[in-house]
């Protein structure tokens, strides 16, 4: 009952609060007031509803209960469906057939979309190195994502140089600048160290823009040609889908890149930073080394992105790279999970494509962004995906591996015959 | 070896002319009130702060001496210098195996391009680190909970695995900071009977900071005795004892 009356005391007080904004409208012509009270009444009643919605789950935090609970068999039999070998392969092989088909099957507007999708989730990965696998909260990450796009475009316009020479050149000039960055900036962390990259995120911002005798100021570079293809003149259409073949590969090699990196020596190394910086360098980590290391990789990444980016757009100036990317990608990282590469991807996609998707509500895109943003951060801090345990093959507990190799082989023999007997039931309805 | 060992904090001497010594295969306690300078004396031997004076040397198994001051810990640790911490810092988010696995980073060596190839040599070098560090857990009889992460570990397992940790580092001189603190006495018990192993199976020397003093007079060869960052007393537990000095340290003099 305490529950329901302190909803009713917020709800009341929210339509007290916007009583002038949201009842009362002046009509000038005739001076007179008119009431609206049936929309105050409808707020009221939400706002009632959502405080309840609000105590519940908060209630449910505090008593360390999930919000949402799937039925228990549910997950298991999905735990045990997916930890089966052939599963995952089949779902992969037919995600990858999907976005191999993709582009010849959707409208150019959809590839350009998945375009811009693609090229987000490689800079979250390769922010994710930094942020989620080591740590250390960079928040001027697009610099570099302009230093790779702007050196595709100013070596091309200087000296003509195609898409395939300046990719490695706009990559490596990347890196190099996050070593610079990365140099000073060792000493620092936390608040510290994201001021200071903030600061050159603008900086590198400031000086694109009102360094015209280089980059050509707000004006940006333009006539930055697409990638070439043996020669072949492309339409701007064939040209796009190249580019998605092209954005495709790259996030293919930046995922097996990055989950082989956070899967060796240098990736415990860099989580280790994460979790503890003196005992990881009292443990016999180099953290200056790998922290250069783990920016280098980083910018390199942001780099190569900026190349495609340079290449798809074919049109940069620097108002491509303000504040708002750097803490889109971050949110990217925050919102998927530190360190998880699944949930960093998923949290890509949404964040690119919801705002496309849902254009009708396009004014009320920042709000929705904050709201979630929020509501992550009180009962999901630690992202979408989280906890994530690698496998490790331990040679002293083989036997008890092949137990579980067994068990495997039975879904094995089971699956073709889910399959045979539902697969026809699916094509032949 | 320790000589002369000081530390200043602004006015303070935290640490005066200390001069310490534990040789291979020995057992050696350092023991003192509350803020007598035990930890920043480990601290300052594992590179994590400067000494202001003095030298700290490390001997190899040739003879051969290594001077640590100035180096970084992680030098340090690569030397054969390992610790724990007092307050436990253990790689929380991070499962039992990788913890222990992170202490073989100074012994391994694939880097990022190797990581990416995974070449053969690459695989092989983890996959030994892997059973290497399995064994070590197997060793302070954590091999159960491997796949567990750090954090949801009880205290005294903690500490356990912060000893796995450091011995994964191949140390040939193994600081202990407080390795009982917060243990009831059967874990006390079985961690003096893990420390015993530890230095049978191993050619090494431990060094502790400890305040369950039965544990130290049955455990040390030797034990050193601080107050106000100076040694006061040095010698076996039956000496140290018997020694006025530390009696008055510990229990204060009576006036009477």
């Amino acid at each position: 009952m305490d529950k329901v009356g302190k909803a009713l005391l917020v709800a009341i007080w929210f339509m007290v609060l916007t009583l002038p904004v949201m009842g009362i409208k002046l009509n000038l012509l005739e001076n007179r007031i008119l009431w609206r009270f049936d929309r105050l009444l409808w707020l009221g009643l939400g706002t009632f509803f959502l405080a309840l919605l609000w105590d519940w789950a908060f209630s449910r935090k505090a008593r360390g209960l999930p919000i949402m609970r799937l039925p228990l068999a549910l997950k298991d039999n999905f735990l045990v469906f997916w930890s089966n070998a052939t599963v995952r392969r089949g779902s992969a092989g037919i995600l990858a057939l999907g976005l191999l088909a993709m582009p010849l099957l959707c409208s150019f507007y959809q590839t350009n979309i998945m375009i811009s999708a693609m090229l987000y989730i490689m800079l979250a990965l390769g922010l994710n190195i930094v942020v989620g696998l080591a740590g250390q909260l960079v928040l001027g990450y697009v610099a570099f994502y302009a230093i790779g796009a702007y050196c595709y475009g100013l070596l091309n316009q200087a000296f003509g140089l195609g898409f395939w020479t300046c990719l490695p050149v706009g990559g490596i000039v990347a890196a190099l600048f996050g070593l610079g960055l990365g140099f000073p900036v060792l000493r620092l962390r936390g608040d510290y160290l994201a001021i200071v990259t903030l600061g050159f995120g603008e900086i590198v911002r400031l000086a694109l823009l009102n360094w015209t005798s280089l980059t050509g100021g707000p004006r940006g570079v333009s006539d930055i040609p697409k990638p070439g293809l043996f020669g072949i003149e492309l339409n701007i259409n064939e040209a796009t889908i190249y580019i998605y073949y092209l954005a495709l590969l790259a996030v293919a090699i930046t995922v097996v890149v990055i989950s082989r990196l956070k899967n060796s020596r240098v990736g415990l190394a860099l989580q280790a930073l994460r979790e503890d910086e003196i005992a990881c360098e009292a443990m016999g980590v180099n953290t200056t080394r790998v922290k250069l290391e783990a920016f280098a990789l980083s910018s390199l990444w942001a780099g190569f992105a900026g190349v495609i980016f340079a290449a798809r757009t074919t049109f940069i100036n620097p108002s491509s790279f303000t504040f708002m990317e750097s803490a889109m990608i971050l949110s990217m990282v925050v919102l998927g999970g530190m360190g998880s590469i699944t949930g960093v991807i998923i949290a890509a996609i949404i964040l690119i494509l919801a705002p496309e998707y849902l254009r009708a509500f396009s004014e009320y895109r920042m709000l929705i962004f904050g709201a979630i943003m929020v509501i992550m951060m009180i009962f999901r801090p630690q992202g979408l995906m989280s906890g994530e345990k690698r496998h490790y093959n331990i040679t002293a507990l083989k036997e008890a591996g092949e137990k579980c190799a067994a068990s495997q082989l039975l879904w094995w023999k089971i699956f073709p015959a889910v399959l045979a007997a539902c697969g026809p039931s699916m094509i032949f309805p | 070896m320790v000589e002369d060992l000081s530390r200043s904090f602004g006015g303070l001497r935290a640490l005066n002319d200390l001069s310490l010594t534990t040789c291979l295969g020995e057992i050696v306690a350092l023991i003192g009130p509350n803020g007598a300078g035990k930890t920043t004396f480990f601290n300052c031997v594992t590179g994590i702060y400067l000494p202001s004076e003095g030298q700290v040397w490390l001997y190899d198994g040739d003879g051969d001496k290594a001077l640590l001051n100035g180096r970084k810990p992680h030098a340090i640790t690569r030397l054969g210098m390992a610790r724990t911490f007092q307050n436990i810092r253990l790689f929380n988010e991070m499962t039992v195996l990788e913890n222990v696995m992170v202490g073989r980073h100074c012994r391994t060596h694939s880097g990022i391009w190797s990581a990416c190839r995974r070449d053969r040599a690459t695989m092989e070098e983890e996959q030994q680190s892997v059973d290497l560090c399995y064994a070590l857990l197997e060793s302070v009889h954590l091999a159960d909970l491997w796949n567990e992460t750090a954090k949801n570990l009880a205290y005294g397992a903690q500490r356990r695995l912060e000893i796995a940790r450091a011995l994964a580092t191949e140390p040939r001189m193994l600081l202990l900071d407080e390795p009982a603190a917060g243990m009831n006495p059967q874990e006390t018990r079985e961690l003096e009977i893990l420390v015993r192993r530890i230095r049978e199976e191993r050619p090494i020397s431990i060094l502790l900071i400890e305040h369950d003093m039965s544990m130290v007079m049955s455990l040390s060869d030797r034990i050193y005795v601080m107050e106000y960052g100076t040694c006061i007393a040095e010698g076996t537990p039956d000496e140290v004892r018997a020694n006025p000095r530390v009696i008055k340290a510990y229990l204060g003099e009576s006036d009477a």
